[in-house]
């Protein structure tokens, strides 16, 4: 196995990726940090392609099952963390219809 | 599929979600993140799902099903409870890597011990630390935001609390390290339930400290831990779209967690470890000074007249429910040529920008929500400053009394407009315990009630005298 390179590869897309990640935060609005959150916590449910191995892959019943939870908990941040981010998103408005006006 | 094409998918996902987060920098553009980052995620499930090792394909659609009935409902939660939802999102994030670091621990040791290469420990042990102090980490902080009964709101402390933290701290690593060396040891399977538990038991204990006006800090953390447990589990897996959604998802929470810091004035170290021992002394205020408060006829009739208005919201607002009513004010202020601005301090609320979500969700343009930082300037200009449940963010003891808890705090300068109306529902100090020197000076006036009450009453007078 040529580990010794995996891990360096590794490291390096880890850092590369925190430095982009860094980059591209910076620049948000701040009128949009709570949907930015929401959005991220979507974004980290990517824990979701390690559980459907673990639970779909011919494995012990006991390790299925702990893949089964992982997938459920990561597929609920999913589904709640991008609708709860663009309901908040189709919030924000510039300006306001006349049609809102009492 | 073959390596390269999933490879090439993964790439393409990981292409998207960085697109995701670039058009999150004006909310013209933010709905197209939503769009991307479904985008990618569909793609990384479908193509991972594609694999020729995954056989259980029924288990798959029903832990995604069971994902589906209950995200639903959680997306669809009333506004003011949006920090709670994230939290226990991050809960879930958390425990999700914990499990799957779990699961593949076991799986190697029983089926081939020569996987479990000291790299690969230290990345399982990291994800699995990182991934259950989060879950209860972050199940303590929703518990305390949804105020849970058996959950204390206020910071719990007891000696050597730091010390005794860190000791289990330091016991789950030894352990670690431990695994590490062994990892086939006959007592390794045995072993590594400990590290769990002292993970689990460490998420809870680092909370208890932490009151409510920490909240948005340490949501920003937590969200920060549970992006780097999703770094871990692509170390394990040697999955690089895993290592770049995590480093993403850990340098946003990296981020908000200083911003959150410099508007507090809290040092970086103090966010690092949790904020830990951020329990205040409560200072018993001096000399009794006396409020002057205002009616609500007199507060619309200087309302009326001013060019200039800046409103400052606070949790306060949040909590009452006044956000609606705000904006009725807001209308009832436009319609006579009178300029409404929103001052927005940065620890507002209960997590990072929380009182623009409100507020956009009272349909209230969001070119009128101003940063602390634009709107300080202003300041001096305002005819009004209108305090709506917000309290330590305009207290000037921040600027000049050196022995308050919140020196050095940046504030929005509510005290320098020329009138000062202040609603507060009683004569208490708040969270914080500390006396606000706003409400004692010559410029302010309170009104006291309940926000909503409080507003809708303003907004009735300005409708009743728009009339005539």
């Amino acid at each position: 196995m040529n580990q010794p390179l995996d891990f360096w590869s590794m490291m390096f897309v880890f850092v590369l990726a925190s430095f982009i990640g860094v980059g591209v935060i910076r620049r948000v609005s701040r009128l949009l940090h709570t949907p930015l959150m929401s959005i991220t916590n979507a974004i980290s449910a990517i824990a979701v392609v390690g559980s459907i191995i673990v639970t779909g892959a011919d494995y012990p019943r006991s390790i299925r099952i702990m893949g089964a939870i992982a997938l459920f908990a990561s597929m609920t941040n999913i589904v709640s963390g991008f609708l709860i981010t663009d309901r908040m998103l189709k919030m924000f408005k510039t300006d306001r219809k006349p049609a809102d006006r009492p | 599929m073959s390596h390269g094409l999933v490879q090439l998918a993964y790439l393409i996902a990981t292409v998207l979600f960085i697109f995701a987060l670039h058009w999150m920098n004006t909310p013209a553009t933010a709905r197209n993140g939503v769009y991307a980052g479904v985008a990618a995620m569909t793609i990384a499930i479908l193509v991972t799902w594609a694999q020729p090792e995954v056989v259980h394909h029924g288990w798959i659609a029903l832990a995604i099903l069971a994902g589906f009935v209950v995200g639903v409902p959680l997306s669809r939660v009333p506004l003011t409870a949006v920090p709670q939802r994230t939290a226990l999102s991050h809960a879930f994030g958390g425990l999700a890597a914990g499990l799957v670091g779990t699961a593949k621990y076991y799986l190697w040791f029983s089926e081939g011990p020569e996987n479990l290469t000291a790299f690969r420990m230290i990345a399982i042990i990291v994800e699995v630390l990182l991934g259950f102090l989060t879950f209860t980490g972050s199940l303590m902080a929703a518990g305390k935001l949804q105020e849970v009964k058996w959950i204390p709101q206020r910071p719990v402390t007891y000696p050597l609390q730091n010390v005794s933290n860190l000791a289990l701290l330091g016991i789950a690593l030894l352990a670690g390290v431990l695994l590490t060396l062994h990892p086939a040891a006959a007592w390794a399977p045995r072993l590594f339930p400990v590290v769990i538990l002292l993970a689990l038991t460490f998420g809870v204990l680092l909370i208890i400290p932490i009151g409510g006006a920490d909240m948005p800090t340490v949501i920003a953390i937590l969200n920060s831990y549970a992006g780097l447990a999703a770094v871990a589990m692509g170390f394990v897996l040697d999955n690089k779209l895993l290592i770049t959604a995590g480093a993403l998802d850990g340098s946003s929470g990296l981020i908000l967690a200083i911003i959150m810091c410099r508007a507090m004035n809290r040092s970086f170290t103090n966010v690092l470890f949790g904020a830990f021992g951020q329990a205040q002394q409560v200072k018993s205020g001096g000399e009794q000074k006396e409020y002057k408060s205002e009616t609500v006829e007199g507060g619309a009739q200087v309302l009326e007249q001013a060019n200039l208005v800046v409103i400052v919201p606070g949790y306060g607002m949040a909590v009452a429910q006044a956000q609606h009513k705000v904006r009725e004010l807001y209308d009832q202020l436009k319609k006579r040529g009178v300029t409404v601005k929103f001052a927005i301090h940065p620890v507002a609320g209960r997590m990072p920008g929380h009182m623009n979500v409100l507020l956009a969700e009272a349909d209230i343009p969001y070119t009128d929500l101003v940063e602390m930082d634009e709107i300080n300037p202003e300041m001096p200009q305002a005819d009004v400053a209108l305090v709506v449940g917000a309290n330590d963010v305009v207290n000037p003891a921040a600027r000049s009394d050196r022995t308050s808890p919140i020196f050095g705090m940046p504030i929005i300068d509510a005290d320098k407009a020329r009138t000062v109306f202040a609603i507060k529902r009683s004569k208490n100090p708040g969270f914080a315990g500390i006396d606000n020197e706003l409400y004692f000076s010559d410029r302010t006036w309170m009104l006291f009630g309940d926000a909503k009450n409080v507003v809708g009453e303003l907004v009735k007078q300005l409708s009743g005298s728009g009339v005539h």
